[in-house]
């Protein structure tokens, strides 16, 4: 297994072609580009046998990978930003037809003011679309989440589409090392995509989504929330079964770093999680029992994962990258909701940070842990916005 | 009065919707509460289609579908053939249908029905679109007969309200002419 | 639930049962203009016509939607009253 040095886009690229992807049709937005680039070329010179499906728009762009999926091929999309939402129709087609569909989003911040650094709130705000949503840490997760992806978003108690989402620049810009698997070591994990009782066949005609009256509709609902419980456990065996062929286990509901004896626990998506490792670490040798949670996969939402991680912190930090005006971040939304569910006892305070990429340093999250730990911070009321000016 | 319940069957294009409409016009007339409540679905001409009206003297807050309705109005008589319009017609409760006499189908000893011809006063008048006869008028001028929930007054007011011209002179005609040729059995 | 409920339909004859009763205005075909020409067939919105020696109309099915008689290029299609 070579390791090679790897941007985050280009280490999803890597990905979609060992995953065998058969359609790829995509627009071009900053910061994603680089990834249909890259795929582009890996099928100009043959060493990927895909259907490059040149779009005017992502919402063709979905589009075109839902027609691949119902006909049985394994496709592969990826957006940013204002591109996400103009895709979002298709979205929810994808997710009620149940095609299971990788797609990678590279998180950035919404206009106006244009922006194009990174936000959580693009990804964020398809929460309810029906597609599974993974956030990666790093270029090698990026790489694992998406090859995981296709078989969790392709299995048949699943059949859901599923979205890696990674930070604009802090990850899909930065170059690290990635360990790239063979061909024959995902191959043996990810088999050819299978066809399904919903696979088109001109032999055996049928039509998608015709409509459903107020008597059957809801049983589609509600199918689509028992796969996404179900996919629950389907996350944790292809993480296992990952683990088992490459040695490597990179995938799971949540990281449970350090919290088991911590009085405080941080929670947090995406590229900041290895920032907030160091800290914890640095606190944990001056005495300070705190640990950090890291949520993996948004939807479905790990609760009981997470509920087993907090259970003997008294203190939660939430850090959202993204605001939902007129209440808190999407994740401390989660987090209090689940602490609430599972009875628990905790104070849980929300900050956000990072909006439109906004610089934060290790110091920053330190010095909030550290308020936390001496009881200082403010009421949880009072949602916190870290290195906000004019204030 | 209290509360009136009504369910309108008939077929896209016939006017159910708009019958139902025109019975709130009226009731507001007369300084009492109603709604109407169309049911949407794959809406085509000649599919069949319900409707449904309250009115009250106090304000209603009720939007779930009526299940034991005082009143059934059939536009189409053909429909009881396929369709169980009485069900849940209350005991002695009153179906009005569009018929010269009393449908064979109907099975129900303990309601009353109400008959009137009119397809053929619809047509006399010219009251026709695509093909279809739009019988609406006259059957709401045969339910205002035999319920009494609003005068021919005030139904009146709500048609030149809504109408001008030559449509308004044959939907008052429709109106007036059923009200008066409704047979009660 | 066991398995994912998927939202395909499969055509099925007459799944809103006989939409015959909607009709108003019914087409009926006059043979002995009628060229066979199965215009009337292709145009057919609800598939009510059959295509055997001559065009068939089903007339469970028939909406008399009265395509089928506007398309027929030598008027051997007549649209009757039928209440």
């Amino acid at each position: 297994m070579p390791v090679m040095p790897l941007s985050g886009n280009h280490a999803a690229a890597y990905a979609a072609k060992l995953s065998r992807v058969e359609v790829v049709a995509a627009y071009p937005i900053t910061p994603q580009t680089q990834i249909v680039e890259k795929l582009a070329e890996f099928i100009e010179k043959g060493e990927l046998k895909a259907k490059f499906i040149r779009v005017e728009s992502e919402h063709s762009a979905m589009a075109a990978c839902i027609g691949a999926a119902a006909v049985g091929a394994r496709a592969f999309t990826a957006t940013s930003s204002q591109g996400l939402l103009y895709m979002s129709e298709m979205l929810w087609w994808a997710a009620g037809a149940r095609l299971p569909i990788v797609m990678g989003i590279v998180t950035r911040a919404l206009a106006p003011p244009w922006s194009i650094w990174s936000d959580h709130i693009d990804v964020l705000s398809q929460r309810d679309t029906g597609w599974i949503i993974a956030f990666a840490e790093n270029a090698q997760e990026v790489l694992d989440l998406i090859i995981q992806g296709f078989k969790i978003s392709e299995n048949d108690r699943v059949l859901l589409p599923l979205i890696v989402a990674w930070d604009a620049f802090d990850v899909s810009h930065t170059i690290e090392p990635v360990d790239v698997p063979n061909q024959n070591v995902v191959d043996e994990f990810l088999p050819k995509r299978r066809k399904y009782r919903h696979t088109l066949d001109v032999e055996n005609p049928f039509s998608y989504g015709n409509l459903a009256y107020p008597k059957d509709y809801m049983e589609f609902r509600y199918s689509i929330y028992d796969s996404m419980l179900r996919a629950k456990d389907v996350i944790e065996q292809c993480a296992a079964e990952y683990d088992r062929l490459t040695g490597r286990y990179s995938g799971g509901l949540i990281e449970n770093y350090l919290c088991d004896d911590a009085d405080i626990v941080a929670i947090a998506m995406g590229s900041i999680s290895g920032d907030l490792k160091v800290v914890v670490d640095k606190l944990r040798k001056q005495g300070v029992k705190v640990g950090f949670c890291r949520i993996r996969y948004f939807r479905p939402f790990p609760s009981e994962a997470l509920a087993k991680c907090i259970e003997d912190a008294k203190t939660i930090l939430v850090f959202d990258r993204d605001i939902s005006f007129g209440s808190e971040g999407a994740l401390c939304l989660e987090v209090r909701a689940t602490v609430n569910r599972e009875g628990l006892d905790k104070r849980v305070y929300g900050i956000i940070y990072g909006i439109g990429g906004r610089e934060v340093r290790q110091k920053d999250l330190e010095n909030i842990i550290v308020k936390a730990y001496k009881e200082e911070l403010n009421h949880p009321r009072k949602l916190l916005w870290l290195n906000l000016k004019h204030v | 009065m209290g509360l009136v319940e009504i369910r309108w069957h008939g077929r896209g294009g016939q006017g159910v919707v708009t019958s139902a409409e025109m019975l709130v016009s009226a009731a507001i007339y007369e300084g009492k509460y109603a709604i109407a409540i169309p049911f949407f679905g794959a809406e085509r001409r000649g599919a069949p289609v319900v409707a449904y009206n309250r009115i009250s003297d106090t304000p209603i807050r009720t939007r779930c579908p009526i299940l034991n309705p005082d009143y059934v109005v059939l536009l189409d008589e053909r429909l009881g053939r396929m369709i169980d319009v009485v069900r849940g017609l209350k005991s002695d409760g009153v179906l009005v249908v569009n018929s010269k006499s009393v449908p064979e189908w109907v099975d129900r000893k303990d309601i009353r029905i109400a008959t009137v011809d009119a397809t053929s006063i619809s047509m006399s008048l010219g009251l026709e679109l695509a093909g279809i006869v739009i019988v609406n008028m006259p059957m709401l001028g045969a339910l205002i007969k035999v319920s009494n929930i609003v005068s021919l007054n005030s139904l009146t007011k709500a048609i030149k309200a809504k109408w001008k011209g030559e449509r308004m002179k044959q939907n008052l005609e429709a109106v007036t002419r059923a009200y008066n040729e409704t047979v009660i059995w | 639930m066991k398995e994912v409920l998927m939202p395909i339909a499969y055509p099925t004859k007459g799944s809103v049962g006989n939409t015959g009763l909607w009709r108003t205005l019914k087409p009926v075909i006059n043979y002995e203009k009628c060229t066979k020409c199965f215009i009337c067939w292709m145009y057919c919105p609800e598939a009510a016509i059959l295509a055997e020696d001559k065009p068939v109309i089903l007339y469970d099915f028939c909406k008399g939607c009265g395509i089928c008689a506007n398309e027929c290029p030598v008027k051997a299609i007549n649209m009757i009253k039928e209440v």
